[in-house]
């Protein structure tokens, strides 16, 4: 089976999941990325005109104000024309298919689509679709993936741990909705992490999740226990009335993150969520604000990195 | 017309025939195998020469659209590409819309199926209104109008009293309860079997005690009342060695797998293939192995198509949003001589599975070659070999998880009633 995000040179044609992702390529992105941004003096992100003329369209079947501002900072910031669509489910529920939806943006000459959709899989189908000079970007799908979350991690990690396989790294919460927690598990892996962790209750965790090379837990303060990274997952409402949880208050008791728990970690370990935050259910606001935390870098960082894989897909030389 | 078929290696599992034999049709019936019958003379003679003569093959589940879904199907685009297979005989679920839950339906749908000629159709009947499970039909009325066993297809009967209430009252006149096990709760929102690949792509998934736990309620229920019990389309391990272990016990019961389980598993939803979008969802290669396992100690009596003809718009969507159901009609022949093949499985044991098994289960005196019977033949070539192409299929439903796949065996002559209705 063809990898639908390489081209036959084995270059990257679509971002849709870190899985099966060359390490070589995934260096790469990082690498870019560090062009980018100016890590020396506050974190400024510099301007490149390298899309000037590129139209980017931010098609956004399922609502994010976050991801999609961040594409869209990353557009402008390479000169690209950039187009916001919310889809939301308005046009599907006006009968409209998701590919007549894609095929109309065609239509208006898309060079570039960045995609969130609620269904796993719906990048995949829309990469399939398009001509080969359109190239997609996955912001997120169903449970699947969200590789681009998943790269300005492991940006951030290597700007404050250097190497990856080195690392212990935890990743707590809801494993099982989580198409972060996925591209996570892949980077890490992908780049030699030796000990990757998710830490849940059962009924947060997929089946067979230790498949995919990680070490589980179901208590907290072990799966803390001298880690260097420490990656929270978002945790939903919606959990509640599935049976997944009895309360929020009894899984912040239990798996959110307090400087108690967080004591359990190396001294230097660095806290990250991909927000937006819960504070009060999986995390606590003196850890999400205290000097572990490097929640703010990543949202900077994310910039960075969406402008590399932009650059990339493109084809853009520096 | 009478008809000479020659020179064919002819292969009957009823009669445990696998033999170079002809076949004699007279006034539309087998007149006789081996020799003329006194006084024979051919209006029509086919030449089987390297060619496989058995009987005509039967389906136990076949969707053909009809009445309801008619942009998907239509009884003549489904009735041909059977026939194209070679298959005579199939059974409709009653999962049609209207359901087939009234005697009209299922009047009107064997009328319009026995004007096209071309294979015979075995209504399914609802075992509860409207597929709802609440209220059971009226299976006495139904069984008149042509029914031959009542099922809910895929909807959920989650009132287990209701279940209960169903098969005493078919078993009281002897009618036979079809269920496809499934735990509607445990399901609920699954697409994908609950293992390596859906953690791995982010689907909703349905684990294996849906089936078993389902399946247990079933075999207790039919100890209970006594009803006829098949289970269609089983997709676990787990579930073949509860339906072996029940079959040891004496207990009535028989079941089927789909085409699909013999072949496929989780691995081949690759990057969310909608075509491997199916109901029971492809599961690990463990439980493919049992099913063939199941397959070959008899466990399983049955294989068939699970026919269910989907529009392009149904599947060209996420795998979750896209429609279960795959097109199947003419791959249940060249699927069952590849399962033969790799597992060895001498074709007169393998043909089995698709003529003379399913055809006890539907109650039908068919299915087999012997002197007297219906002349529903099915003639093919072993040795051809073709690849499987959407474009070519005769069923209106082009998906298929077979899509380029190679395939050996094609049907040259089906005969339904003594009457050749397709040949090539």
């Amino acid at each position: 089976m063809n990898n639908p995000q390489l081209n036959k040179n084995g270059e990257l044609q679509h971002l849709l999941s870190t899985e099966g992702l060359p390490v070589d390529i995934l260096r790469a992105i990082l690498d870019r990325a560090t062009t980018f941004v100016d890590v020396s003096d506050g974190f400024e992100i510099r301007n490149e005109p390298l899309l000037k003329g590129k139209s980017v369209f931010n098609v956004f079947f399922e609502n994010s104000t976050r991801t999609r501002t961040t594409f869209e900072i990353a557009a402008k910031r390479l000169s690209a024309d950039v187009v916001n669509l919310n889809i939301g489910s308005s046009s599907t529920s006006k009968g409209e298919t998701l590919l007549d939806t894609v095929d109309n943006l065609c239509a208006m000459h898309a060079d570039m689509f960045v995609v969130r959709h609620s269904q796993s899989g719906a990048s995949h189908i829309i990469a399939r679709h398009v001509a080969p000079e359109i190239h997609v970007i996955n912001a997120g799908d169903g449970r699947h993936a969200h590789p681009t979350q998943a790269l300005l991690d492991m940006f951030t990690i290597r700007h404050y741990k250097k190497e990856f396989h080195n690392l212990r790294v935890a990743i707590v919460g809801d494993v099982l909705h989580s198409r972060v927690a996925r591209s996570q598990i892949h980077a890490l892996t992908t780049l030699g992490v030796p000990e990757v962790r998710v830490v849940a209750p059962k009924t947060l965790l997929p089946t067979m999740v230790e498949n995919l090379g990680v070490r589980v837990f179901h208590d907290m303060s072990e799966g803390l226990k001298d880690v260097d990274v420490v990656l929270m997952l978002r945790l939903q409402n919606e959990r509640m009335q599935g049976a997944a949880l009895p309360s929020s208050q009894e899984y912040f008791k239990y798996y959110g993150l307090t400087e108690e728990k967080l004591a359990h970690a190396r001294h230097d370990a660095i806290v990250m969520h991909p927000g937006p935050m819960n504070r009060g259910i999986e995390i606590e606001s003196s850890v999400a604000d205290g000097k572990h935390s490097v929640i703010l870098p990543q949202v900077t960082f994310g910039i960075a990195v969406r402008m590399a894989v932009m650059c990339m897909l493109a084809g853009a030389k520096v | 017309m009478n008809i000479h078929i020659r020179n064919g290696r002819l292969i009957d599992p009823k009669n445990n025939i696998d033999a170079r034999q002809d076949v004699y049709i007279v006034d539309r019936r087998i007149a006789a195998i081996g020799a003329p019958p006194p006084g024979f003379v051919a209006g029509q003679v086919i030449d089987a020469g390297g060619l496989i003569v058995m009987p005509g093959l039967m389906d136990l589940a076949a969707r053909l659209r009809e009445p309801g879904y008619e942009y998907r199907a239509t009884l003549e685009s489904e009735m041909t590409a059977a026939v194209a297979g070679g298959i005579t005989s199939l059974a409709c679920p009653p999962d049609t819309d209207p359901p087939l839950d009234e005697p009209g339906l299922v009047e009107m749908l064997k009328r319009r199926a026995r004007s096209l000629n071309q294979a015979r159709v075995f209504p399914v009947g609802a075992l509860t209104y409207g597929l709802k499970g609440l209220e059971l039909t009226e299976m006495n009325e139904l069984t008149e109008a042509g029914c031959k066993a009542f099922s809910q297809a895929d909807a959920p009967l989650t009132d287990t009293r209701v279940l209960l209430r169903a098969m005493q009252y078919a078993s009281t006149f002897g009618y036979r309860v079809w269920l496809r096990p499934q735990d509607s709760f445990l399901a609920k929102d699954g697409v994908a079997h609950d293992g390596e690949v859906a953690t791995r792509l982010g689907l909703p998934s349905i684990p294996v005690i849906a089936e078993t736990i389902a399946l247990a309620t079933a075999l207790q229920l039919a100890r209970e009342t006594g009803a006829i019990l098949h289970i269609c389309r089983i997709s676990s391990a787990a579930a073949v060695d509860m339906i072996r272990s029940a079959k040891r016990e004496g207990l009535k019961v028989s079941c089927d797998i789909s085409m699909n389980h013999v072949h496929l598993t989780e691995m081949d939803i690759g990057y969310f293939d909608a075509n491997c979008r199916l109901a029971p969802p492809l599961r690990s290669l463990g439980d493919k192995a049992a099913l063939r396992a199941g397959l070959l100690d008899g466990t399983i009596d049955a294989i068939c198509s699970n026919h269910s003809p989907v529009d392009d718009d149904a599947k060209q969507l996420p795998f979750a949003e896209a429609e279960a159901g795959a097109t199947g009609l003419e791959l249940l022949l060249p699927l069952v001589l590849k399962w033969a093949e790799q597992e060895r499985v001498p074709l007169l044991d393998a043909l089995a599975h698709v003529t003379i098994n399913p055809a006890l289960l539907l109650g039908q005196k068919m299915g087999h070659l012997s002197v007297g019977a219906h002349a529903d033949i099915c003639v093919f070539d072993a040795n051809a070999s073709w690849k499987v192409a959407p474009a070519a299929l005769r069923s209106q439903g082009k998906n298929t998880p077979f899509n380029g796949y190679e395939m050996q065996g094609r049907v040259r002559y089906t005969l339904l009633d003594g009457q050749v209705v397709f040949q090539q």
